[in-house]
């Protein structure tokens, strides 16, 4: 007996709806054999890494503060992925996001007004926007590959922050450590709640989350983005314009990132300093994959992408365990989900081969 | 109002849960910015933990958590530790500066240690090691053991601290050749195994016959081993990775200043101060010196008890800054504020300090 992947004749609705809980139930079981041998009691290593986050205030306000960045980056990267433009690179918009909208309290700290962190968020999504448009520029343009130049892109700005707060945005009361002077009062994103430390940001997230979730299900720009993707031919002969179509989704997506990158200096940090983002812009697109480039299942990708994160460090400390397992148990997870869209397009029958004995006794 | 009360029950309930499984034991607990295995920084921290442990034995439990990112990651794992139960908190990445006097306002019963930064606040001390002293002696036998008369740094960031190393490091080899020369190469990372061994096959290329570093890898000794030069080792003892190479290591032992510390709190003497030790105080020493003459170890072990007993000052007058003005005139000698704020190269340098 063999297993033997057939093609589907057609996606399976029911398997697009199912794969990914399949996944994480598979996760979460080959998390408990890992676990075992370690030598840690599985049941508790389960609770403390999806649970016991969970059961406090301070921790959803974490997790919030967490999620909040991949989701808000992950949906814009999903309405890129679903045109097939495929930005890599919105840990750069994130970067350039974050220092364009810094400008205001770093470079004119003596500005202190309310119109100040408006203009600073307005000013963060159009940096990230402008910053995604180059490679959407050098796509339409010239054709190069928008993969290797939003991803080289993300170096540049990297470097370019640490430049700034090492060189001319020095706190100049910093013992020339490299960092930004840190924010006045009216550039800072203020808490949702007082009960912790979940900022604006999270308010974006959710607004765009219901923002493109119509965007894609109710709109022609929805249609649009999604044959954009699916048939581009069909597009053209629709009258859609692929070109105006790359701006679309790199302004956007650029756009979500860079208010990504603000919210979090200025909610979260509250300066500058040489590295910006742990990685929000790279995670996000593992984040736009799990939710399955659906606005709302970004949402839940996000925040199960930031329990693991919180998880992590709970179990380091409860348990003992290295960040290194953290590090595993988010791989296994990616894994599963990725195989198990496997079952989306094909299906899985067990074969009797004439030589099953033979492989049998083997 | 209800709520409230309600939440304070709650707590009462938790903390005499907690407080009754951990008697009156303290709970001392660090923070780390990298791998405890990573064979330098924070490895060197992590030592120092376990010998706290050791010393401290049923009066002390210790936990850790490792690779927080500096950021807001650093500002949550600083406050899950201040909320569940740690009497200390150690903090130990200039990046968690921020965070962590952010976190101390908000816990002000519970006390916080930030190394390498220079904020404190009631309950918040900065502690840092004077690791320009182990510079300085390192610089000396450079000198003396080079036939080019250059010496090749691989650093990681251009801080104060970073600065002063390489300050440190060539005073000390002029005070053995005057003409000796010094070439630098950012690597701009504490930990790059191959960017470091990159920046030391640049400098062996451009002549330099002894390699110091600033980072945290070994794999500029392992490549010094294999060109058949010699180097010191950083942060830990990397003797294993060059074993005819490595003539001496600058090693961070925190241990010592960690268990002063939480004597400190345990017997309730602990208060807020910016501490800055050095050789004497034993939070860095020296590796064995190997694989250098006698003569050379001699006069190495003369600097080391002259620096540990104040008669010789690394930063002592007469230096002349990189571009020809005066610094310090004979007699005087450096400051600590300036010391960390150091932003400018000594005469001799050849290299443009990155600003």
């Amino acid at each position: 007996m063999r297993l033997e992947l057939q093609k589907r004749p057609e996606r399976s609705a029911l398997y697009a709806l199912l794969s990914p809980f399949i996944a994480i139930a598979l996760t979460v079981a080959f998390g408990a054999v890992l676990f075992a041998f370690l030598g840690k009691d599985p049941v508790e290593a389960l609770y403390v890494y999806f649970i016991s986050p969970l059961t406090s205030t301070w921790s959803l306000h974490e997790l919030a503060v967490k999620a909040a960045p991949l989701i808000l980056i992950g949906v814009g990267l999903s309405v890129c992925y679903l045109s097939s433009n495929w930005n890599i690179g919105a840990e750069g918009q994130l970067v350039m996001g974050a220092i364009v909208g810094s400008t205001l309290p770093i470079v004119f700290p003596d500005f202190q007004s309310p119109v100040v962190l408006p203009l600073m968020m307005i000013m963060g999504m159009a940096g990230g926007a402008a910053y995604g448009a180059i490679p959407a520029f050098l796509k339409t343009r010239f054709g190069t590959n928008e993969i290797l130049t939003s991803l080289m892109l993300v170096y540049v700005a990297q470097l370019f922050v640490d430049w700034l707060v090492r060189g001319p945005w020095r706190n100049p009361e910093g013992f020339n450590f490299p960092e930004s002077r840190t924010f006045h009062d009216y550039a800072i994103l203020p808490e949702v709640l007082a009960s912790g430390r979940t900022h604006y940001g999270a308010v974006f997230a959710l607004v765009a989350v219901v923002a493109l979730a119509i965007l894609l299900s109710r709109t022609l720009k929805g249609f649009e983005i999604r044959i954009a993707g699916q048939a581009p031919r069909a597009g053209r002969f629709g009258g859609f314009s692929a070109s105006r179509m790359t701006f679309f989704a790199f302004l956007l997506s650029g756009a979500l990132a860079g208010l990504a990158g603000i919210s979090e200096v200025s909610g979260a940090v509250q300066q500058l300093r040489p590295v910006v983002s742990p990685g929000y812009g790279f995670t996000a697109i593992i984040v736009a994959f799990l939710g399955r480039l659906n606005p709302i299942g970004v949402l839940f990708a996000g925040l199960l992408l930031g329990l693991s994160y919180l998880g992590g460090e709970e179990a380091q400390i409860v348990l003992g365990l290295s960040d290194k397992i953290t590090r595993v148990f988010q791989g296994m997870l990616l894994f599963f989900v990725l195989a198990c869209d496997t079952l989306i397009l094909y299906r899985i029958r067990l074969v009797r081969t004439r030589g099953a004995v033979a492989v049998a006794g083997e | 109002m209800k709520s409230r009360i309600m939440g304070l029950a709650l707590a009462a309930v938790f903390a005499s849960v907690s407080g009754a499984q951990a008697a009156d034991k303290l709970k001392a607990c660090f923070v780390y910015v990298g791998s405890k295995t990573d064979g330098g920084w924070t490895q060197a921290h992590d030592i120092g933990r376990l010998e706290v442990e050791q010393a401290l034995g049923d009066k002390v439990e210790t936990q850790y958590v490792e690779n927080i990112p500096e950021g807001a990651d650093a500002e949550r794992a600083i406050e899950r530790f201040a909320r569940s139960g740690c009497g200390i908190v150690f903090t130990t990445s200039f990046g968690f500066m921020d965070p962590t006097i952010k976190i101390a306002k908000k816990y002000p019963d519970v006390k916080f240690e930030h190394a390498t930064g220079y904020k404190t606040a009631e309950n918040v001390t900065s502690y840092n090691s004077r690791f320009y002293e182990g510079r300085y002696i390192i610089g000396q036998i450079a000198a003396k053991m080079s036939k080019t008369g250059v010496a090749g740094y691989i650093a990681s960031f251009p801080i104060p601290e970073v600065v002063q190393g390489i300050n440190a490091f060539l005073l000390g080899a002029q005070s053995v050749n005057p003409d000796f020369k010094l070439k630098v190469v950012w690597v701009n990372s504490w930990f790059d195994a191959g960017k470091e061994a990159d920046a030391a096959k640049a400098l062996i290329d451009q002549g330099v016959d002894i390699l110091t570093q600033h980072t945290d890898s070994t794999a500029p000794m392992q490549l010094a081993a294999e060109r058949g030069i010699h180097a010191f080792g950083q942060a830990s003892d990397m003797i294993a990775a060059g074993p005819n190479t490595q003539l001496t290591a600058i090693v961070d032992t925190w241990g010592a200043y960690y268990i002063k510390r939480i004597e400190a709190v345990l017997d309730g003497t602990w208060q807020t101060q910016s501490s800055w030790d050095g050789l004497k105080d034993g939070i860095l020493t020296m590796a064995a010196y190997t694989n250098m003459p006698d003569d050379v170890k001699a006069m190495a072990e003369a600097t080391e008890a002259k620096i540990k007993s104040g008669e010789l000052h690394p930063f002592a007058g007469p230096i002349t800054k990189q571009d020809g003005t005066e610094w310090l005139k004979a007699g005087e000698v450096a400051d600590d504020g300036t010391l960390l704020g150091m932003n400018f190269y000594v005469q001799g340098v050849d290299d443009k300090l990155p600003q």
